[in-house]
């Protein structure tokens, strides 16, 4: 394999005493669509934040195409972008006005034609002129990944991207971004509680649990491994016995 | 009617009051500003009038007071500027996405700074106007010792909006109020309505302290007709370049500290 995109290792994490990630490694490859896991509380949005340079961390390297994220901080932002189901663009500026702000910010050329494939992809451009405040959930998760995918970003950090889709959207946003990976081979971490999705979307996972990864490896060879028909199932037997299984799954894929 | 009701929705107003500092203290802190300031405006023009020679040397006080008005406008939104731009994405919930775009954080007080010049420029045009138009203040009779004045402010401006907006990026929205409260905390100190020597005498150190006080000196002697208020300048200019250094490092102090604390991804989602 190539140089890896992100490569994590032994990240930890405290905030004023809580360990919200004690102990993470990780490697993400190029074109490769990595899956963060784990039940509430695991330290997946951490992970993402840390990775993104939101939050500075307290112990472990992180380095992202091949750089120290510490050091490269703005360099290495320029080739990634984000999504959250959590994170709002500004509710009083219109769509359009929106994402041309934020393609200016990622100093794209020519946004306007990009912009417009973007709509156009996700079946948006009629609400090119609407207040993004008066958007629905689904509109405005749709309208973020738009905002996520101006930069032609290398690398692309998704948090719940599709909390609040409905079932066909969402089913078309996977199979969107499905469809961009395939083509462009963007590399992406994807965290999810939708478990079905993530064996759709995702080449491989991370289980994390208590801050620490409990499993790794492509969907179906962690189902087999916990010798369960799903990963839902393996996701409620590793959530309610995470402590017990500490090491019985980890590294052997 | 019911009285039951009533008292329902009265007890649940004012129970937010227990259990909350910040809106103790804006009881008591915005009365108490207004009054220090009125109160020595009135010891001013008590002054005034017990000395005055003739009855048009009042005058020149109504001319400062209509100055120092618009000139206190200019700090106020240099630092609006600033720490409004911050607060604007905080309640928007696009803190995060600004954040995680490649900016550097000087970029992002850069255009905070330019947000200010906008910001002043809007309210000048239209003070000046109004000014001139209602009472025949003319501000630009003043002459060029406008510009450096002018400057002095939007300088210290920037300072406070740093200082603010660390603060609210550390503390969070609970010191929200502190984006409108840190400039009128300033306002009796720098002797915007009225000359230092009106205050106690342990005060006018502290007041000399501000960049502020003494562009608000330099005016009053400028439309008092007197020399250009180059002492003054000087010394605002001088104070205002250690203000602002200080204010850049307690800002990207507090910058550090979010990021460290995770505060940023807080602020933005909350
Ligand atoms: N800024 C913070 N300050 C203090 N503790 C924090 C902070 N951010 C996260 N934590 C704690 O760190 C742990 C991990 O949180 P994180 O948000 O990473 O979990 P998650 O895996 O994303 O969970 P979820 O599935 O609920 O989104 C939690 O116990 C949380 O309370
Ligand atoms: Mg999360």
């Amino acid at each position: 394999m190539s140089e890896p995109v992100v490569e994590v290792k032994h990240l930890r994490k405290e905030f004023d005493g809580t360990v919200a990630v004690a102990d993470v490694s990780f490697c993400v490859g190029r074109g490769e669509i990595v899956g963060l896991l784990g039940p509430n509380g695991a330290g997946k949005t951490t992970t993402l934040q840390v990775l993104l340079g939101l939050t500075t961390h307290t112990s472990g390297t992180v380095r992202m195409f091949g750089k120290e994220l510490r050091s490269h901080r703005v360099e290495i932002l320029q080739r990634c972008n984000f999504s959250s189901a959590y994170a709002a663009l500004p509710t009083n500026l219109r769509v359009w006005e929106n994402l041309r702000l934020f393609a200016r910010l990622y100093g794209v050329r020519d946004s306007a034609a990009k912009l417009g494939f973007l709509l156009e992809l996700f079946e948006i451009k009629h609400l090119k002129d609407k207040v993004t405040g008066h958007l629905s959930a689904g509109e405005s998760t749709r309208v973020n990944l738009c905002k996520a995918l101006c930069n032609d970003p290398e690398l692309l950090l998704l948090d719940e991207p599709t909390a609040s889709l409905d079932p066909d959207i969402a089913d078309k946003v996977r199979r969107i971004l499905r469809q961009i990976q395939r083509e462009k081979g963007i590399s992406m971490i994807y965290t999810s509680h939708n478990m079905r999705e993530v064996e759709a979307v995702c080449d491989r996972v991370v289980f994390l649990h208590k801050g620490m990864v409990i499993a790794e490896g492509k969907p179906q060879q962690i189902i087999d491994r916990f010798q369960r028909s799903s990963l839902e199932e393996v996701f409620i037997t590793v959530a309610r016995s995470g402590d017990v299984l500490d090491g019985s799954g980890t590294n052997t894929g | 009617m019911s009285w039951t009701r009533i008292s329902a929705l009265a007890l649940r107003y004012t129970l937010l009051y227990k259990r909350s500092v910040p809106r103790m203290i804006e009881l008591f802190f915005w009365p108490t500003m207004d009054l220090l300031v009125w109160g020595y405006v009135t010891l001013y023009l008590q002054r005034l009038y017990a000395t005055a020679q003739s009855p048009s040397a009042g005058m020149g006080a109504i001319t400062f007071l209509l100055g120092a008005m618009i000139f206190w406008d200019i700090l106020y939104r240099a630092q609006q500027g600033v720490t409004l731009s911050f607060l604007e994405d905080v309640w928007t919930r696009n803190l995060l996405n600004v954040f995680v775009a490649p900016i550097r954080i000087e970029e992002f007080i850069l255009a905070t700074y330019l947000v200010g010049i906008v910001r002043i420029g809007v309210t000048l045009v239209a003070l000046i106007g109004l000014a001139w138009l209602l009472y025949q203040f003319n501000l630009l009779a003043m002459g060029f010792a406008l510009i450096p004045l002018f400057i002095n402010l939007l300088l210290m401006g920037w300072a406070m909006g740093m200082i603010t907006t660390g603060l609210i990026m550390r503390w969070g929205q609970a010191v929200e109020a502190l984006a409108w409260g840190v400039p009128f905390l300033v306002q009796p100190l720098a002797a915007v309505f009225y000359p230092v020597d009106v205050l106690p005498r342990w005060v006018q150190p502290i007041s000399h302290a501000l960049p502020a006080t003494h562009v608000f000196e330099g005016m009053r002697q400028v439309l008092a007709g007197g020399p250009f208020p180059t002492a003054h300048l000087l010394w605002a200019f001088g104070l205002n370049v250690a203000y602002l250094v200080l204010a850049a490092w307690w800002f990207r102090r507090m910058y550090e500290r979010a990021r460290d604390k995770g505060l940023l991804a807080k602020l933005g989602t909350q």
